[in-house]
């Protein structure tokens, strides 16, 4: 349901898009009305929005504007001339199409609406002169026109027509079609807009066994029996969409045998096992001894030693539709007009983006300096001004960063294809829940993120999810769950990757790495640490090696990746529960609210999401027997660290107290000892020269106002650092 | 002194054999002794100005530079040969030098006692480095030029500025987390 929202979504945005260029060409036509490219242009956003709507069975919609079309396509052949009044009610037309499409939300189209629809067609008719419809001239012409060609073939081919007064429509769909996003369903619902499906036969003779099958791709095909009176090349261009790799046929009423014989040897050389005979049967398209003598028709044909050269053919048929010209014609306006809708969205190269975002960062900065300037010299006039040009330089920097965010969720959508393959291939059944895709994430970290994750999703189900009998054995439902989350924390983007199988045995994982020599055999390991373990090279607690996983370099690779990305990994896991990887990714180019402190002569930046409170710290010298460092907050112990001695900032504080920035990451909370406290500071992140890639503890580094530079700290690191330290004093 | 040049510098992938061809080298001082570097990764010369200490990194690190919006962090060259750090005087001043890595290049600061002037050393003037005695390292030396009278060491960029070696940021004084010892 999920895709089927994406995609009305985009077909709301192109259809607004198409509705401005819509207005400006009409805007444009009451000065030029002879020109033509602009009646085209209109023409073909109308066009194209009744043809999307269409395949979302929007059928109000479709309704409307095929009238308006209808109107259009007059005026572009020159039966109706441009003037004031008829632009004037194409805009309200126009209008009336965006509220139509805005409206579509809802079960059922808003009555009011459809009286509007109604009465806006009916004033468009007055002013088009003749009904809005299928225009009496063109319809009364196309039906003309149709038998009398249909006449003169029979004429020059010998063949005779069969008894049958509807269309017959022959569909066999490309496998790629669900693929490439369409429902066959779709098309059979936007034709019965123009006219009435009367029998429609399924062929489902190409659906392999249930093993062998692919539910991503189409074995359908379809015989149709149709009765309308729109002409050939609107019918046409129902299947425009799906025209150009599927098998799509569309015999007129009456149509010679010859050609259904032509069609039953086409579909039979495809697919032999294709029963094109017995379809056209079944949805009426030919009687019994009309398909018999198609058949024999067809074996005449073939044993003929001189078949009919193809310029003949094409000769004889452009004779009997002329249309199948335009229809071709019509493909190249599709053509074009997707190249017109390509242009509504701008595609910008990522590196001006860049230069863009880093200008707007400057920008940033030199109005902090000019912010601060104007404090000092006092002038309220110029403060305002300032504060006027801040307020709009921050917009401007929160607008730019936003061009460059996308959500997670188009990623993380890829990995149900992942999932279901991998799963297929093990044999294991396993449903993928999605969360948290909402979640922003910079365009180049999500580029780089795919590899990992693939990697990650493979080894939870591989390794994580047991085998059915496993699970059913250990009472658990016997669907393996695995989950891709993601959130934001403390100033850093977590992707977690969890699955609830058999979690890792940690002794195991000792063992083996005590056996790969990854470890010394006498030393002790906490938990945590052992399943750290898993992250290193040549690690594998999987007995059999098969081609997805357990050759122990998976891991290694996604550490080294997400290293790359100055991130980090974390690994929880419990014996018989599961297991759940988190991937902590800093906000690499992107501005983030900081705290600003001061540490000895310079200024540091602490992410304002990691940062809970700030308490004064009176008796920062009193350190407890053996140099133990926590205090009572609130009957909470709290370890700190003090930043000045971290940092190995000598001599003493010139500040008279210090202060302790209480501090979250995750679910530990730390305090950091610093000697000022500067106040709240948005920060545009500078990424640290590459010179720096080891350190760990400083995330990044920003430019203040006053043009200095001031390290972003990177709390979670600098917890864990000291975790460490500390699991090391065992 | 402000900048003295500003090019946009050819990356800065010079070798021994290079270095020999000869070449314009900028030249300057440190600590009372002139050394040369090659012209072509120079980017531009500024004066010695606000340094922030980045913590936590080995000594040689001065610290990191606002260059006109880039952050670009500096190195203390003798403290990089192992000497002791000269104070900052009003000639000290910062050569910004290009340096490729990995197919990328970044720029990194040095910080000199002051600046000399630019000279042409011909290739017949260049001579191999000594195999001791030049109280640096001898990989750091790219050869040794003849200026008048004198032999000038020629730096060799791309080791004394080499972004591995400075990455490792192994045994840092000043890293040990507080929390153990008092």
């Amino acid at each position: 349901m999920d895709l089927m929202e994406q995609a009305q979504e985009t077909f709301v945005t192109e259809s607004l898009d198409l509705l401005i260029a819509m207005e400006e060409g009409l805007n444009q036509l009451e000065s030029e009305p002879d020109n033509e490219e602009l009646i085209n242009s209109v023409f073909r956003a109308a066009h194209t929005i009744k043809g999307s709507a269409g395949l979302f069975g929007l059928d109000d919609i479709v309704a409307f504007t095929h009238k308006v079309e209808n109107v259009l396509d007059r005026v572009r052949d020159g039966d109706i001339a441009i003037t004031p009044p008829l632009i004037a009610i194409l805009l309200e037309c126009r209008d009336h199409t965006e509220a139509l499409i805005e409206d579509m939300g809802g079960e059922a189209t808003d009555p009011a609406l459809l009286e509007q629809s109604g009465q806006l067609l009916e004033r468009l008719q007055g002013v088009a002169g003749g009904p809005g419809g299928a225009s009496p001239a063109a319809g009364a012409e196309a039906a003309a026109s149709s038998p009398s060609t249909w006449e003169a073939s029979v004429d020059r081919q010998e063949s005779p027509p069969v008894e049958n007064d509807n269309w017959h429509i022959s569909l066999k769909f490309h496998p790629d079609v669900f693929r490439n996003g369409m429902d066959p369903l779709s098309f059979l619902r936007y034709l019965a807009t123009l006219g009435e499906i009367v029998r429609v036969a399924t062929s489902l003779d190409a659906m392999p066994e249930a093993e062998a099958m692919d539910p991503e791709s189409c074995y359908l095909g379809m015989e149709v029996a149709f009765k309308s009176d729109a002409d050939k090349q609107t019918i046409m261009e129902v299947f425009d969409f799906i025209a150009e790799d599927s098998e799509v046929a569309v015999l007129p009423p009456y149509s010679k045998l010859s050609e259904y014989a032509e069609l039953i040897e086409k579909l039979k050389a495809q697919d032999d096992s294709y029963r094109i005979g017995d379809l056209l049967l079944q949805c009426g398209a030919l009687t019994q001894p009309e398909l018999d003598k198609a058949l024999s028709y067809q074996q005449a044909h073939r044993s003929d030693p001189e078949p009919q050269p193809l310029g003949e053919v094409l000769v004889e048929q452009r004779a009997v539709h002329p249309e199948t010209v335009k229809a071709a014609l019509g493909k190249q306006k599709q053509i074009k007009e997707v190249k017109l809708k390509e242009s509504k969205s701008i595609r910008v190269d990522a590196g001006r983006l860049d230069q863009l975002i880093n200008l707007v960062g400057e920008l940033v900065i030199a109005g902090a300096g000019t912010n601060l300037k104007a404090q000092q010299l006092g002038d309220a006039d110029l403060q305002e001004s300032v504060s006027l040009i801040s307020r709009l330089v921050e917009e401007i920097r929160d607008r730019s960063l936003r061009l460059r965010m996308v959500q997670v969720g188009d990623t993380f959508n890829r990995f149900n294809r992942v999932v279901r393959d991998v799963s297929r291939e093990l044999g294991k059944s396993i449903r993928l829940v999605i969360e948290g895709s909402e979640t922003e994430l910079d365009k180049s970290v999500v580029e780089k993120i795919g590899d990992p994750l693939t990697h990650l999703v493979r080894n939870a189900i591989d390794h994580g999810i047991e085998s059915a009998e496993a699970r059913r054995a250990a009472g658990k439902p016997e669907q393996g769950m695995v989950k891709l989350d993601a959130y934001h924390d403390s100033g850093s983007i977590v992707i977690e990757v969890s699955d609830d199988g058999g979690g890792i045995d940690a002794d195991k994982v000792l063992a083996k790495a005590r056996a790969n020599g990854l470890v010394p055999a006498d030393a002790q390991l906490s938990r945590p640490e052992i399943l750290r373990l898993i992250l290193k090279a040549g690690l594998s607690t999987k007995e059999a090696v098969s081609n997805l996983s357990g050759r122990g370099v998976g891991m290694d690779v996604v550490t080294k990746n997400v290293e790359a990305l100055r991130g980090d990994i974390e690994v929880e896991s419990e014996l018989g529960r599961g297991t759940s990887i988190k991937v902590r990714l800093p906000l690499t180019l992107s501005i983030i609210d900081g705290f600003l402190v001061g540490v000895g002569s310079a200024g540091y930046v602490i992410p304002l999401d990691s940062v809970v409170e700030c308490i004064e710290h009176q008796d920062v010298d009193k350190v407890r027997a053996h140099g133990g460092r926590y205090i009572n907050l609130r009957d909470e112990v709290l370890p700190y660290l003090n930043l000045r001695e971290l940092f190995g900032e000598r001599g003493a504080s010139t500040v008279g107290r210090e202060n302790i920035v209480v501090v979250r990451s995750g679910n530990q909370k730390a305090g950091l000892v610093v000697d000022e406290l500067m106040g709240e500071y948005q920060t545009v992140i500078k990424p640290l020269s590459r010179i720096f890639s080891r350190l760990s503890g400083i995330s990044g580094s920003t430019i203040l106002g006053s043009g200095e530079v001031a390290m972003i700290l990177d709390v979670s690191a600098l917890i864990k650092e000291a975790e460490q330290k500390t699991l090391q004093l065992g | 002194m402000g900048q003295i040049m500003e090019k946009p510098a050819e990356a800065g992938e010079l070798t021994e054999a290079q270095a020999q061809q000869g070449g314009q080298y900028l030249t300057f001082y440190l600590q009372g002794e002139m050394f040369g570097l090659n012209i072509l990764p120079i980017k531009e010369i500024i004066e010695y100005g606000k340094v922030t200490s980045v913590p936590m990194v080995p000594e040689y690190v001065r610290g990191v530079i606002n260059l006109r919006g880039n952050v670009v962090p500096v190195i203390d060259l003798p403290v990089r040969f192992g000497w002791a750090s000269s104070p900052p005087n009003k000639r000290t001043c910062i050569v910004i030098v290009e340096v490729e890595s990995d197919q990328e290049r970044l720029d990194i600061g040095i910080v000199i006692d002051s600046v000399s002037e630019v000279l042409d050393i011909e290739a017949a003037n260049i001579g191999a480095a000594p195999s001791f005695g030049a109280k640096i390292r001898t990989d750091f030396i790219a050869g040794m030029g003849r200026v008048g009278e004198d032999f000038i060491v020629l730096l060799n960029v791309n080791k004394v500025l080499s972004v591995d070696e400075l990455s490792q940021l192994g045994d840092v004084p000043g890293a040990d987390l507080g929390g153990e010892d008092a």
